[in-house]
């Protein structure tokens, strides 16, 4: 799940890592009299989650408080790569007299927290690293000790030459560590953290992405979901226990799998359709769940049929038959519905459906074909 | 024959009294599995269908069954603590089915589980099966069948598809691993290629793939330097968006790498046929000449 901005420095602050006083806002009104209360030239920043918000206008230096108010207008409610600006925050302008990258993630391939720091700070670390790797120091944190403080030394002298500066950085490099271990993140990052002209070290920005799977067990991680900047569909999903993506095609694909699920969008786009989501209803059996994703999807104007592809292993294909035929029964569904079932209790599935006139199919393939060719508008082959 | 599991496998169950471990064990049972020992703190002393001694510990359960392989079932906040258990006591394979293990409690398990010298399986995955002879997890027995086609895969329905599609047309599969969905994982295609590669009763190899993570070009490369089997392979996710998990939280795609584009050339680059649809696997690995050999 990825933090707001704002959101991120209240983490990296509360671990005690310097910044500047800012505060988050949702109108002009407000805007202006935070950069009443700042002083001085301020910068306000859209809160979304999307890359390149500077380059999309999101980001603007005021003067005054007066110009941080027409700033903040023209941002709230701007669309950023389809996303509605409904917070900005409001940051003291800063002098830099230098800029560095300080990015701490999960890595896959080392299996660790791995620290990514780097003196070509305040840009794209991605596009510093496809092009010039050697500019970039890595190190692998062992989790089960944490970062060593020569080690957070070592690493921190890669970005300063001057000694002080580079124990101030250690310790703000231990205090990321920490606030990265503490808020169970995949991603904590710093960028760019600056040099003052007086030689001080201050974060002007953060992200946290915070692990999925820390959301069950820290509800106060939990809390900082912002469902304001998610899709409506995405966010009912969720509540459903579903894992719903959206996409721009017409043929609806209900799958129990996430792999499977993959693999039959890729098989829709095979046979020439283009599928509307990826939908992954679990490996439970409870025919609920069926009912919602049928909700979900049908509330898709742009699907124009809908494709089951249900392999019972731990899912049981006869509930999702009773899924099926319960949701068919709650809501009127004006698309043709394609169903592909097989495995464990099929011929029971089979014969739920076909009490209620509807038929299935047990080849993936064929399946596919026929909901491709119904979203068309075509018969089913 | 096999790789992982065989007919020396001796199985404690962890979370034996749970729902999804209750019903499991009843299905790996009546596969064929030896299921010889039951984990439930609390619950030791009881039995789970008056036939599997159910212990408080693993330690415990190795001292009187002489288990030397673990399954877990147990819920996401207390999974790790249970791989590290298995570990501890001196269980040498341990297959770990619970999805939604933070990733952080991953990172510090698996090196400990390594300097134990065991093998982890998953987390997040459908566990393995030698058809005929013991399945250990959640794979459906009755779609696989005994032959001589390895098959490594990163996901579950996936895996069922493309297994259904070779047993369907007679060919059999010597082991079936699932290594799972999840971004830290305990072992990787590569562990699984090396093990069929060695296995003398195996003669080709499937790999299914997806996007997210360089596990796969990896793998491409250790099976253009070390594996002298033919390889057939399938990467899920031609269609996906860059930047969104897709349900797996290891199958994202992140900035230009990841993509089912790059492992697809990848895979082709190491010799590996790759399947543009699940349903190809059929003809691909008949085209190795192995279909016939049972």
């Amino acid at each position: 799940m990825n933090l707001h901005e704002y959101q991120a420095r209240t983490l990296l602050r509360a671990a005690g890592i310097p910044m500047l006083d800012g505060d988050v806002a949702a109108s002009p009104e407000e805007v202006e009299a935070i950069a009443r209360r700042l002083g001085g030239p301020v910068v306000v920043k859209a809160q979304v989650h999307a890359g390149g918000r500077g380059k999309a206008g999101g980001v603007k230096l005021a003067e005054d408080p007066a110009a941080a108010r027409r700033h903040a207008a023209a941002i709230l409610g701007m669309t950023i790569k389809g996303l509605v600006v409904q917070k900005v925050l409001v940051v003291p302008a800063a002098e830099i007299a230098g800029e560095s990258y300080v990015g701490l993630l999960m890595d896959r391939e080392s299996q660790r927290p791995v620290f990514m720091v780097s003196a070509a700070g305040g840009v794209d670390i991605e596009e510093v690293a496809a092009t010039t790797p050697e500019k970039i120091e890595r190190l692998a944190v062992d989790p089960r000790y944490g970062l060593f403080p020569h080690q957070a030394l070592g690493l921190a002298l890669a970005l300063y030459r001057d000694f002080a500066r580079a124990r101030a950085a250690a310790t703000i490099l231990g205090q990321l560590y920490q606030a990265f271990t503490a808020n169970g993140a995949s991603l904590a990052e710093i960028n760019p953290l600056v040099t003052t002209p007086t030689g001080e070290l201050l974060a002007l920005d953060a992200k946290i992405v915070v692990d999925d799977n820390e959301l069950d067990p820290r509800p106060d991680l939990a809390a900082l979901r912002d469902e304001s900047a998610e899709a409506p569909s995405e966010v009912a999903a969720r509540r459903a226990g579903l894992t719903f993506i959206k996409l721009d095609g017409d043929v609806g694909c209900v799958v129990n799998g996430a792999g499977l699920a993959m693999a039959t969008m890729d098989l829709v786009k095979y046979y020439g359709g283009e599928p509307a989501n990826f939908l992954d209803i679990g490996g439970s059996s409870n025919p609920e769940k069926v009912v919602n994703a049928l909700r979900i999807i049908t509330a898709d104007p742009g699907v124009k049929a809908i494709l089951f592809n249900i392999f019972g292993g731990i899912t049981r294909t006869d509930d999702v038959a009773n899924g099926i035929v319960a949701a068919m029964a709650e809501f009127q569904v004006s698309v043709p519905v394609v169903i592909r079932l097989t495995g464990t209790n099929e011929d029971q599935a089979f014969r739920i459906l076909q009490n209620v006139g509807m038929t299935a199919l047990s080849d993936m393939d064929a399946a596919v074909k026929q909901a491709v060719a119904l979203a068309k508008g075509g018969k089913a082959a | 024959m096999s790789i992982f599991v065989n007919q020396d496998t001796l199985l404690v169950v962890q979370g034996i009294t749970g729902r999804d471990g209750s019903f499991h064990t009843r299905q790996m049972i009546a596969y064929g599995t030896r299921v010889v020992a039951g984990v439930t703190p609390g619950k030791g002393g009881q039995s789970f269908d008056g036939t599997v001694p159910i212990f408080h510990t693993v330690a415990e359960a190795i001292r009187k069954t002489g288990a030397n392989t673990s399954v877990i079932y147990v819920p996401p906040a207390l999974a790790a603590g249970a791989i590290a258990e298995a570990a501890d006591a001196g269980i040498r394979l341990i297959v770990c089915i619970t999805e939604g293990i933070p990733v952080l409690d991953l990172a510090r398990v698996i090196p400990f589980v390594r300097e134990k010298g065991a093998r982890l399986l998953g987390p997040n995955c459908p566990g393995l099966i030698t058809p005929g002879v013991a399945k250990v997890g959640i794979i459906p027995g009755p779609i696989c069948a005994p032959g001589r086609v390895g098959l490594v895969s990163r996901s579950g329905t996936l895996t069922y598809e493309v297994v259904n599609h070779l047993t369907r047309n007679g060919i059999g599969q010597s082991t079936c691993v699932g290594i799972g969905g999840d971004p830290l994982i305990g072992t990787g295609f590569i562990d699984v290629l090396r093990g069929f590669q060695d296995d003398p009763t195996t003669d080709a190899i499937v790999m299914l793939g997806e996007i997210g993570g360089t596990d796969e070009q990896h793998a491409a490369e250790f099976v253009r330097q070390c594996v002298r089997k033919p390889v057939v392979g399938f990467i899920a996710g031609r269609t996906a968006p860059k930047g969104r998990r897709m349900g797996h939280a290891g199958a994202i795609i992140s900035g230009s790498s990841g993509t089912a584009e790059e492992k697809i050339h990848a895979l082709e680059a190491a010799g590996i046929a790759v399947m543009k649809r699940p349903v190809d696997v059929v003809e691909l690995v008949r085209q190795q000449g192995v279909a016939s050999r049972r």
